[in-house]
C-alpha cells in the first residue's frame, strides 16, 4: 500500500494573475504575472527553481504545444520544463507534476504554473475542440454546457425533483458564487446578481441559462513547492503542506455501460475516495474548512456535492437552498468566487483553486477570510460527466 | 394471367423526411413579388433536413424493404436518383454498407433522368433468375426559390426487392419503353436546378401522345383491356396527367393512385415507386397494377398482385406519409438546401477533415453501426475498441449491430451554443436494450419534446458537412420513435 503524499511536500509559495478579459495580456503576460507573485510570495530567485510543471489545454488560442512557451515566458534557463494537458483538469495535473518530483527526491524546488488564454478565440464559450479521427465520425460535438447540462436530466429522474425546483436549486448555486464573487478583487466577474435575473436569463443548453454558466476567462495561476524541510530551512512558519493529490479518468464506463444513471460523476467519486483516505479524511462535512470545487456549470457543483460526500444522495439540492455552502454555511463552497465568478481560464484553474485555500490558510484573503480555516479541497474536472478527468488537490495546516 | 411468371416484387419499403412545409408558408414569403403563387398554396410537401439527402433517404427506404427479410438473400443494390451527391463514386456503395449489403453483392447508381428507377426495376425484373435485387429510388428536389417547382416537388424514397420465387407479393407482367427526345425539362450536370418548357405543350403533345400508345402496346401483349388495370400511376407529366391518360386508355377514375401532391410533392425518380408500393399496400390478389414514368419518352411495367402481406414494423408509404412534423418556417428550406447562407457564427468555421483512412478502418461501424459484442462477459458497445469496455479483456469482441434494436434516452439536452444547422442540437446518451450506450445526437424531436426514458429508433443522417472539400461525414442518430 503507498504511504501517499501527505505532508511530504509544502507550498512556498503562490500566485494568481487577475482573471477576466484581458484585452491587454497575451498567455506569456499573464504567466509572469502570476509567477512574479509566486517568487515573491516564496522569497527565492528564479534560479533557485530546479524543474517546472506548465500546464495549458488548448494550444491554438494560446502560445502553440510543448514547454517551450513557458521556458521562453519566464527565460527559465537549461532546466526541465514539461507541459501537461488534461482538459479543465490541466492545472492540477501541473502541481500533481511538480510535488511527486519534490516527493521523489528529484528536485528540491519545482515551479507548478497553468495559464489560459480563451479571449482570444473571437467568440464566447470555449473554443471547439475535435475529439481524434475515429471519435470525429461518430461522436456528436457537444458544447461544455449541453455536456453538463445531462447531469440536470439525469438528477431529476432519479430523485424525482421538479425541473422548476432543481431549476432554482442551480440558480442559487450561482447566486451564492456572485455573493462570494463581489468580494475577490481579482475575479472575473465581481457583482452580485438576483435570482429573478438568473432565472430568466437566456438559456444555453437545457435546463443552463447564461447564469449558470461560468466565466470564460484569461489568466493564470502559480504554485512553488518543495520539502517541508526546506522551506523551514527558509524561514517559514505554519507551513501548508500537501495532504492528496488524486486522479480519476473515465474508461468509457459511464458513457458506454448501464452502470452510469446521469446523476453524478464517477470520476469524482473516484478521486475523492482515493483522495480522503490519502490525507486521512473520513467526515469531509465536518473536517474540509472550505470546498473550491469545479463549477464549471452550476448543475456540476451541485451534484458534486453528493459526491464528494458533503451533502447525502439527493440532498444536495436542498442543502444549497439551506445555504450549506454559503459562505456562513456549514462548508463554504467557492469563497472566492469560484469558476463561475473568479472564471476559469482551463490551464490555470486547478491552481487557482489550490491558490485560495493558501490564502485562507495563511490569513490572507481579505474581505472574505474564514475563521480559522485548516484543510481545503480543490475539485477539478476535465470534459464532460460521462467521458472526462476528476483531479483533487486537499491541502492545510501541517499536522492537521 | 399467365401462371408461369415467377419473377416479381418480393418486398418494398418507403421513406418519406418527417418535415413537411406547408405550401401556404412558401406562397407568403414570396406573395411580395409573386401573388399568383398563392393560386397553389394547398397542402403540404416534404423537406429534407440539412442531414437527409437521397443516400440516407435510400438508406430508410432500404431499411423498410428489409423489414420482415434477410439482406443477405440480396446479390445486388441499384441506387436511381437524379440528385446522388457524388459524381465520381459509387453511392450505391454507401447505401449498402449502411444496410449491411454483403460485400459480394453488385452496387450500381443509375440516373439521368426521373424515370431511371422504373428502367432498373424493368431491367431488375427481367434477370430477376439471376438473384434477387433491391432497386432504390430516391430523390432530394432542389428548385428555384419562387418557382411553380419550389411549390411541386418533394423528397422521398421508395425501395423494391425483386427477385424470383413463389412468395413475391406481386408478379412481373412486362413493360413497354419509348425513348425519344422530347425535352419537358433538362438540368445541365453540376447545375443546381431544373429548366421547365411550358405544361401544356408537355401534355398535349408529349404524355398525351407518348405514353397511351406505350400502355396500349403492353395491354395489347398481356391480352388485357384498361378496364382490367386496378390500380395506375403516371408520374413524370404535369398535374392531372394521370386521369387524363386513364380516361384515354378506359381505366376507371378511381383506379388512378394518387399523385402524393397534397402531402409530399413531386419526387421525381422515388414518384413511380412511392406510387407502386401505394398500389402494393392496397392491392387484392389478381389485381393488376400499372405504373408508367413519363420522361424523354416513357417506361411502363406491369404487375400483378399475388400475396398481399403485412409485415410487422414496415412503415411503407401510408405509415411515411404519415409520420409528419408541420413545419412552417420556409426559410429551413433555403437554410437546408444551401440556397442561403446565414451567419452561423465562428463556431461554424470549424474544419471537418475526415480522415478517408480511418473511415474505412472503421466503416462497419461508421456506416453499418456495428459495435460489438464480448464474447467473454457478453457487453455490447459502440465503438468497438480493441478492450471491452466492461470486462477490459482485448480481442474479443464479436460484430453486433446497434441500427435496429430498441433504445431510450438516458441523459439529455438540448443545445443551444454549439453550432448545429437545425437549432437547438439535442443529444444526449442513448441507452440500447441490449445494454449498448452511447452519446448521439437526437433529430426530428417533435412538439411533445423528449425526456429521459423516451424512446428512440436509429436513423442514418449525415453527421457533418466538410464544405471546404465537399465531403460529408455519414452516422446514425436517434430520433423520438413515431
Amino acid at each position: 500500500m503507498a504511504s501517499g503524499i501527505k505532508d511530504k511536500v509544502a507550498i512556498l509559495g503562490m500566485g494568481c494573475s487577475k482573471f477576466g478579459e484581458r484585452w491587454d495580456c497575451g498567455t506569456e503576460d499573464l504567466l509572469s504575472e502570476a509567477f512574479l507573485e509566486a517568487l515573491a510570495d516564496a522569497g527565492i530567485e528564479r534560479e533557485q527553481i530546479d524543474a517546472a510543471w506548465y500546464g495549458s489545454a488548448l494550444e491554438r488560442v494560446n502560445v502553440g504545444t510543448s514547454a517551450i512557451p513557458l521556458s521562453t515566458a519566464l527565460r527559465l534557463d537549461g532546466i526541465p520544463v514539461s507541459r501537461v494537458e488534461n482538459m479543465c483538469a490541466t492545472g492540477t495535473e501541473a502541481l500533481r507534476g511538480a510535488v511527486y518530483a519534490v516527493a521523489s527526491g528529484a528536485v528540491d524546488i519545482a515551479l507548478a504554473i497553468g495559464a489560459e488564454k480563451l479571449k482570444d478565440t473571437g467568440y464566447g464559450g470555449l473554443p471547439i475542440s475535435q475529439k481524434g479521427t475515429l471519435n470525429d465520425l461518430w461522436m456528436p460535438y457537444a458544447s461544455a454546457p449541453a455536456g453538463f447540462a445531462q447531469l440536470a436530466a439525469g438528477y431529476r429522474a432519479k430523485y424525482g425533483v421538479s425541473r422548476e425546483e432543481l431549476k432554482r436549486s442551480i440558480g442559487r448555486v450561482s447566486w451564492k458564487s456572485h455573493q462570494n464573487g463581489a468580494k475577490n478583487p481579482k475575479a472575473h466577474l465581481q457583482k452580485t446578481v438576483d435570482m429573478e435575473t438568473i432565472l430568466n436569463a437566456a438559456i444555453i443548453a437545457e435546463p443552463l441559462g447564461i447564469f449558470d454558466c461560468c466565466g470564460v476567462s484569461d489568466g493564470a495561476a502559480c504554485a512553488i513547492v518543495t520539502t517541508p524541510e526546506i522551506a523551514r530551512s527558509l524561514g517559514k512558519k505554519d507551513l501548508v503542506t500537501v495532504k492528496a493529490l488524486q486522479l480519476s479518468a473515465s474508461s468509457g464506463r459511464e458513457q458506454g455501460t448501464r452502470d452510469w444513471d446521469g446523476s453524478y460523476v464517477q470520476n469524482t467519486r473516484n478521486a475523492a475516495g482515493a483522495a480522503y483516505r490519502e490525507a486521512g479524511i473520513t467526515h469531509p462535512r465536518k473536517q474540509l474548512s472550505a470546498l473550491e470545487v469545479h463549477d464549471c456549470f452550476s448543475i456540476t457543483e451541485l451534484v458534486t456535492m453528493e459526491d464528494l460526500g458533503v451533502s447525502e444522495p439527493g440532498q444536495a439540492w436542498k442543502d444549497v437552498m439551506d445555504g450549506v455552502f454559503d459562505a456562513d454555511g456549514i462548508v463554504p463552497c467557492q469563497i472566492d468566487g469560484g469558476l463561475k465568478c473568479f472564471g476559469h481560464p482551463i490551464g490555470a484553474s486547478g491552481l487557482r483553486m489550490v491558490y485560495e485555500h493558501w490564502l485562507q490558510l495563511n490569513g490572507r484573503a481579505g474581505e472574505r477570510q474564514l475563521r480559522n480555516p485548516t484543510i481545503g479541497l480543490a475539485h477539478n474536472l476535465g470534459g464532460v460527466p460521462y467521458n472526462g478527468v476528476c483531479a483533487i488537490s486537499i491541502v492545510g495546516l501541517e499536522g492537521v | 394471367m399467365s401462371s408461369l411468371n415467377t419473377t416479381g416484387i418480393k418486398s418494398f419499403g418507403a421513406f418519406i423526411p418527417r418535415r413537411r412545409l406547408q405550401r401556404s408558408a412558401i406562397a407568403a414569403a414570396h406573395g411580395w413579388a409573386f401573388p399568383a403563387l398563392k393560386a397553389q398554396a394547398k397542402g403540404e410537401r416534404s423537406m429534407c433536413g440539412w442531414d437527409e439527402d437521397v443516400l440516407t433517404m435510400a438508406v430508410e427506404a432500404g431499411r423498410d424493404c428489409l423489414r420482415g427479410g434477410s439482406v443477405s438473400n440480396l446479390s445486388g443494390l441499384s441506387l436511381a436518383s437524379t440528385t446522388a451527391p457524388y459524381a465520381d463514386l459509387n453511392n450505391a456503395v454507401f447505401v449498402g454498407a449502411a444496410l449491411r449489403l454483403p460485400s459480394h453483392a453488385s452496387a450500381s447508381d443509375t440516373g439521368g433522368s426521373t424515370r431511371a428507377g422504373l428502367s432498373a426495376l424493368i431491367a431488375a425484373c427481367e434477370s430477376a433468375a439471376d438473384g434477387e435485387k433491391m432497386i432504390i429510388a430516391s430523390e432530394h428536389r432542389k428548385a428555384k426559390p419562387a418557382s411553380v417547382q419550389e411549390m411541386q416537388f418533394g423528397s422521398g424514397a421508395g425501395a423494391l426487392s425483386v427477385g424470383g420465387g413463389d412468395d413475391c407479393i406481386a408478379h412481373y407482367l412486362g413493360s413497354e419503353t419509348v425513348s425519344v427526345p422530347f425535352i419537358d425539362h433538362f438540368r445541365k450536370a453540376g447545375a443546381d436546378f431544373d429548366y421547365s418548357w411550358e405544361e401544356r405543350w408537355i401534355r398535349d403533345e408529349g404524355v398525351a401522345k407518348i405514353v397511351p400508345a406505350a400502355i396500349k402496346r403492353l395491354l395489347q401483349r398481356l391480352q388485357l383491356g384498361g378496364d382490367k388495370v386496378a390500380h395506375f400511376g403516371l408520374s413524370g407529366g404535369p398535374k392531372r396527367s394521370d386521369s387524363f391518360v386513364a380516361k384515354l386508355l378506359k381505366i376507371s377514375p378511381e383506379c388512378v393512385l394518387p399523385d402524393l401532391s397534397a402531402q409530399v410533392g413531386d419526387t421525381g425518380t422515388a414518384k413511380p415507386f412511392l406510387q407502386l408500393i401505394d398500389a402494393l399496400e392496397k392491392a387484392k390478389t389478381g389485381d393488376v397494377i400499372l405504373v408508367a414514368s413519363f420522361a424523354q419518352g416513357v417506361e411502363v411495367v406491369a404487375f400483378e398482385m399475388k400475396n398481399p402481406k403485412v409485415i410487422a414494423g414496415r412503415r411503407g408509404l401510408a405509415g411515411s406519409v404519415a409520420d409528419r412534423i408541420e413545419e412552417t418556417a420556409y426559410m429551413k428550406l433555403l437554410s437546408n438546401d444551401d440556397q442561403i447562407e446565414l451567419d452561423w457564427g465562428m463556431r461554424a468555421e470549424t474544419d471537418q477533415k475526415t480522415a478517408l483512412t480511418q473511415l474505412y478502418r472503421a466503416s462497419d461501424q461508421i456506416f453499418g453501426f456495428v459495435g460489438g459484442q464480448c464474447r467473454k462477459c457478453q457487453a455490447v458497445q459502440f465503438p468497438r475498441l480493441p478492450h471491452c469496455v466492461n470486462c477490459g479483456e482485448a480481442s474479443t469482441q464479436d460484430p453486433y449491430s446497434l441500427s435496429d434494436e430498441p433504445a431510450k434516452i438516458a441523459t439529455y439536452s438540448a443545445d443551444w451554443l454549439m453550432y448545429s444547422p437545425s437549432p437547438p442540437l439535442y443529444l444526449g446518451l442513448v441507452q440500447f436494450d441490449s445494454g449498448a450506450r452511447l452519446l448521439m445526437e437526437i433529430v426530428d424531436v417533435g412538439a411533445d419534446g423528449i425526456d429521459v426514458g423516451t424512446e428512440v429508433t436509429m436513423t442514418f443522417r449525415k453527421k457533418e458537412r466538410d464544405k471546404l472539400r465537399g465531403w460529408d461525414r455519414y452516422f446514425w442518430k436517434a430520433t423520438p420513435k413515431s
